[in-house]
């Protein structure tokens, strides 16, 4: 491989572009596996089947219906405000896949699987999911109907305020790292997983992950029972496609955030047994990242299919007068541990 | 480096054009999402100057939470847009009066820059003790150390701000219910229902 050619602008172009369809097609193939996965978990609890007609054990079930959504027509509402109306899923599938940029997967001989490991990646994917609700909130007024309105509303109200105690969260989860780079965070963890010393603060994140990705239990800006379908009534096909793909791709997400954040990232568990560590050891890191990214997922449609949605107040309240609090005290509480204990990490 | 300048004109064009529609868009929620892709540009342009943390915040703060509220609020007003356009005239000189002292003010600062650079060393000393740090930990080993009494005095104001936000508007309403979870789950079948007997044909 001639090194000065990768140099060039060309070149640089040519990674560029290979990196992000190296992180985006594994992605978009595993969220088109992780619906049908939904779906058959979702069934298994309520005692059914699930989709097992189109390929061997129902396989094929997300590809038919990506196929069905391509082939119908998309309608516009006639009160549309037709600009913001197509760039809504647009924005909503672009953010998704965005927040891909910067999560590590692991390392393979020395490289680190990541296509970009920039100083601030925490900040970036929370950015990155905080405006997720553009999305939702664009779809929601352009399709001048009131239950899209309505839907929006909701999901503006309980994606700002869940935010705030993600936020909290991560700041006592990067004052034990003492970097905001993804891999520091990952490497911060070889001795215990985070989620250990800082469960409460695990338990605080995985409920506001639920409530940011508008996952059942607090799925109001699409709960069906009052709004419809919420901010997606007026869309159809491809468009209503986009904000399903978004949507899963965005949970994922959420799900890779709470591993690499609490659960070591691509780091095997049981280091501290002698012999059943090493053999832990032996799996590549990419591959332990997966499974406790599927795991997550796997409590995320547990979740969906046992708890009944909150009433709307109760949301609030639980987001502004539980989490914010104890996220807030849990902040002075860590950092007045590592200083009085003296074990901050120390950067030189 | 071309790279970087082509960047630089790309967001820095779109900032101004979207800053332009901002006050120039028919409908105000448009002039919110410009608002927004004006902010998300000049994030961009903290990435190419290497401030990638004021970068994100930016993102954050702006883009994430304020924002969102403007749009919630914009929303959700009912406005006549012809009515609201008839006086839009009338505060053109004002404006102009604003815009010209901002341009004045902008001129005097920069020329002072380019014509006399030592005037502004006494001011923005760069801090070369920290430049191998990522700006991150550069920015908070300044705002910890040398500016910890204006940052404090700056954390100060925000929460009087705060504070008088939520007094002047958490007045008590007579009449209006309100849920309380410690009660409602305090309750009690002894002291919530009541069993009666009821005989055949008489009612209670």
């Amino acid at each position: 491989m001639d090194s000065a050619f990768w140099d060039t602008y060309l070149g640089i172009t040519i990674v560029l572009i290979a990196e992000s369809l190296l992180v985006i097609l594994p992605v978009l193939l595993a969220v088109a596996y992780v619906i049908y996965f939904d779906r058959k978990i979702w069934a298994a609890m309520q005692l059914r089947r699930g989709p097992n007609v189109v390929g061997p054990w129902g396989l094929l079930q997300s590809f038919a219906d990506g196929l069905k959504l391509v082939f119908k027509e998309t309608v516009v509402p006639a009160g549309a405000s037709k600009g913001v109306f197509f760039i809504a899923p647009i924005i909503m599938f672009a953010l998704a896949m965005m927040g891909w940029a910067v999560i590590p997967f692991g390392e393979m001989a020395g490289f680190q699987l990541v296509a970009s490991d920039i100083n601030v990646g925490i900040l970036y994917l929370f950015a990155v999911s905080s405006l997720g609700v553009y999305g939702i909130i664009m779809s929601g007024w352009a399709s001048n109907s009131r239950y899209p309105f309505l839907g929006g509303l909701r999901s503006a109200a309980q994606m700002v305020s869940y935010e705030v105690s993600i936020g909290f969260v991560l700041i006592t989860v990067l004052l034990c790292v003492g970097s905001l780079n993804l891999t520091d965070v990952v490497e911060a963890q070889r001795t215990v997983w985070f989620a250990l010393p800082l469960f409460p603060m695990f338990v605080i994140f995985f409920i506001s992950a639920l409530a940011e990705t508008n996952r059942p239990p607090f799925d109001l800006p699409e709960a069906e029972a009052e709004l419809v379908a919420g901010y997606q009534v007026e869309y159809s096909s491809m468009t209503f496609a986009m904000f399903w793909l978004g949507e899963y791709a965005n949970i994922l997400l959420m799900c890779a955030m709470t591993t690499l954040l609490f659960f070591g990232g691509w780091l095997p568990p049981f280091q501290f047994v002698p012999v059943v560590g090493d053999i832990m050891a032996m799996v590549p890191g990419p591959i332990w990242f997966i499974a406790k990214i599927l795991f997550f997922f796997f409590i995320f449609a547990w979740v969906k299919a046992s708890v009944p949605r909150y009433r709307y107040d109760q949301l609030m309240r639980l987001g502004w007068k539980v989490f914010l609090p104890l996220s807030l005290a849990a902040v002075i509480v860590v950092a007045g541990v590592l200083v009085g204990f003296d074990l901050l990490p120390d950067k030189a | 480096m071309i790279i970087q300048t082509i960047m630089f004109y790309a967001f820095a064009a779109v900032t101004i054009a979207s800053a332009f529609m901002v006050i120039s868009s028919r409908n105000p929620v448009h002039s919110v999402l410009f608002l927004i892709l004006c902010f998300f540009n000049a994030a961009g342009l903290f990435v190419l100057i290497g401030a990638e943390f004021l970068a994100m915040i930016m993102v954050i703060v702006y883009v994430g939470a304020v924002a969102v509220l403007f749009l919630f609020v914009v929303m959700m007003l009912d406005i006549n847009f012809v009515e609201l356009r008839q006086g839009f005239l009338q505060y053109l000189p004002i404006g102009g009066v604003v815009g010209l002292v901002l341009l004045i003010e902008l001129v005097a600062i920069l020329g002072v820059w380019t014509v006399g650079p030592e005037a502004m060393t006494p001011y923005a000393e760069p801090n070369t003790t920290l430049g191998a740090a990522t700006n991150t930990e550069a920015l908070g080993a300044l705002i910890y150390t040398k500016y910890v009494y204006a940052f404090q005095a700056a954390g100060m104001i925000l929460l009087v701000a705060m504070i008088g936000a939520i007094v002047l508007t958490h007045r008590s309403r007579p009449g209006v219910k309100k849920q309380n979870i410690g009660d409602q789950v305090a309750r009690d079948p002894a002291t919530t229902i009541e069993v009666r007997k009821v005989p055949p044909g008489q009612g209670i």
